[in-house]
């Protein structure tokens, strides 16, 4: 039994725009899944037709093994969702938007209330939870609807962007409570269109590009994809232009920066060696550009070239 | 259906719905009572006196209890559809469509808060019209039942509309053309005996007729019609309007893309 399986699910809006064509994705329990894809991919769409808030167009959905079509009292009792925009009532306070959810959930008062006083203190909110909520600032706002995702302690999280316009610091925090709760044993899937983002948190990742999954696959499994990349490196000293670094190709920015480009036929380590024998002293290293964001461009591209051969 | 979940899953919904009447009371209960000591005022004693009897009755005590009644139907549709569509603009909506509990709770806690304010202000307008008339109360049963039963249709109807409304317009038009309209010529100041023969005929198409006339029977003892038919009547549309509601709401219209 999975957490979450998707089959074929197809979504067209009733504009007749095509959102999703047929996806697939199984999700195992414990595990903590990304969603990731740019802009208009279609995972807002996915993620509300899992939480019942649009209707799939065709498909199969199971939660915990509960149809979502034929048991959907017992498969929504296994979802809590964050979505992507503000959606509770802003004139309302933080705790009674808590203890209504979870009066919607069949949930007693009594016990709510104990669950809104732990979830509101662990999000770092119980000294607001009598202010308007209208008044909280962006992250708070997102932490009560997490807060509030979880009232009813469901077996799945899914988050919909959940740190899309937070602040470092916040975001930071926010992904350290969502590793807290996995590790709790939720399992979790969150969308997002920061690679950072899956990258640090994630050990599934299945990509989305235009109502399609173009690739679904384990986090290590996909970096290692990864064919070559290029490290920039700063030099304590000028080098001069003549020098040679052999087999690796590279340019010199301004004297003292390094653009080497590593193929799969070499490795950091033999890089380092060369500079070592030549006596080129290096200060720091960074990577060029986020590894996983060329992987994606990739991806994305060569899907879009494949698709332009075939029309 | 898990039953003692949708019943905790209502419970809610009313609560949140009496607790949002009372914190906007000057939106909730503040108009009825202006406008309706207004309609005492000038139709019960100024106008009313001129008048004479209607029906055997001073005419203040022959409006009185259509002006309740109007005072309950609108306030009814009024806290249903501007509540529920309220939860569709702001979002909030979501927070129960996510949820397990069923369509008939969600209808039912809506229709219950609507009831719940339609009543509390037809209490208040009662209160009023006895600072102006003594009224009776001739068959209590009829009279709480009648009022019941109709603030359960304009609850139900109010529902409706605030799932097909897409916009803050849309919630008056209904009100405005169709319920205004029908209110007034719902013989909650004259009897319909006094119109031509065309027009009481009419009339008889108007479902207001018939639930002011029967709670008008329960307080006086007068009426233009059975009241016989008058409990036809809003059973026949409480079991329509909630059928079409509840597959309204099931089929996702005007709420699930
Ligand atoms: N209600 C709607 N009607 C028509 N098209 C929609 C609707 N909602 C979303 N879309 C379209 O579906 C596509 C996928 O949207 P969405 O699921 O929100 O993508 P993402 O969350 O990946 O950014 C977009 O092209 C969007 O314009
Ligand atoms: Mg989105």
């Amino acid at each position: 039994m999975s957490a979450l399986s998707i089959k074929n699910l197809t979504k067209t809006y009733a504009n007749g725009f095509l959102a999703l064509k047929g996806i697939d994705l199984e999700v195992d329990i414990g595990g903590f899944y990304s969603l990731l894809g740019p802009n208009g991919a279609g995972k807002t769409t996915a993620i509300r037709i899992v939480c019942s808030l649009v209707e799939k167009s065709a498909g199969n959905i199971e939660v915990f093994g509960y149809n979502l079509a034929t048991h959907p009292e017992e498969a929504k009792m296994n979802i809590g969702m964050v979505p992507q925009e503000v959606n509770f009532n802003t004139f309302d306070t933080p705790l009674n938007i808590l203890v209504n959810q979870a009066g919607f959930y069949g949930i007693k008062r009594s016990i709510a209330l104990k669950r809104a006083k732990k979830y509101l203190g662990e999000l770092k909110l119980w000294d607001k939870k009598d202010d308007i909520s209208r008044n909280l600032s962006g992250g708070m706002k997102r932490r009560l609807m997490i807060a509030r995702a979880l009232i009813h302690e469901p077996e799945l999280l899914i988050l919909d962007e959940p740190t899309a316009g937070v602040d470092i610091e916040i975001r930071r925090s926010m992904w350290k409570f969502l590793k807290d709760t996995n590790a709790n044993g939720t399992t979790i899937i969150l969308t997002t269109h920061y690679l950072e983002e899956a990258e640090n948190l994630c050990r599934n990742i299945a990509i989305i590009d235009e109502g399609v999954i173009i690739e679904n696959t384990r986090m290590i499994d996909l970096l290692k994809q990864l064919k070559q990349e290029t490290f920039v490196l700063s030099l304590e000293n000028d080098l001069m232009n003549d020098s040679n670094l052999n087999e690796f190709s590279y340019t010199l920015i301004g004297g003292n920066q390094l653009e080497v480009l590593v193929d799969e036929d070499h490795s950091i380590n033999d890089l380092f060696e060369l500079l070592n024998r030549k006596k080129i002293k290096v200060s720091s290293l960074r990577n060029k550009s986020n590894r996983l964001e060329e992987l994606f461009m990739r991806l994305v591209h060569s899907k879009n070239d494949t698709s332009k051969e075939n029309s | 259906m898990n039953l003692s979940l949708n019943l905790i899953a209502f419970y809610t919904i009313v609560r949140k719905e009496v607790i949002r009447v009372l914190r906007i009371w000057i939106q909730t209960i503040v108009p009825p009572a202006i406008t309706m000591t207004l309609y005492f005022v000038i139709f019960g004693n100024l106008i009313g006196s001129r008048v004479g009897t209607m029906g055997g009755y001073s005419y203040m005590q022959f409006i009185a209890p259509g002006i309740i009644m109007m005072s309950v139907i609108t306030n009814s549709y009024g806290n249903v559809v501007s509540s529920f569509f309220g939860a569709k603009f702001g979002g909030h909506i979501e927070e129960m469509l996510v949820s397990p509990m069923s369509n008939s709770a969600i209808i039912l806690g809506h229709i219950a808060g609507g009831v719940l304010r339609g009543l509390l202000v037809g209490a208040m307008v009662t209160i009023i019209a006895l600072s102006f008339t003594k009224l009776e109360l001739k068959y209590p049963l009829i009279t709480f039942s009648m009022v019941f039963l109709s603030s359960v249709v304009f609850s139900l109807a109010g529902f409706i509309n605030a799932l097909y409304a897409q916009k803050f317009d849309d919630i008056a038009i209904i009100p405005t053309f169709v319920i205004t309209p029908l209110t007034y010529l719902g013989g909650v100041f004259y009897s319909i005996n006094l119109l031509p023969d065309f027009w009481q005929y009419a009339s008889k198409f108007n479902p207001i007729l018939y639930m002011v006339n029967a709670f008008r029977y329960g307080i006086l003892g007068t009426s233009d019609i059975d009241v016989r038919y008058a409990y036809l009547v809003v059973c026949a549309f409480i079991v329509i309007l909630f059928t079409l509601s509840f597959l309204l709401l099931k089929r996702g219209v005007g709420i699930r893309d």
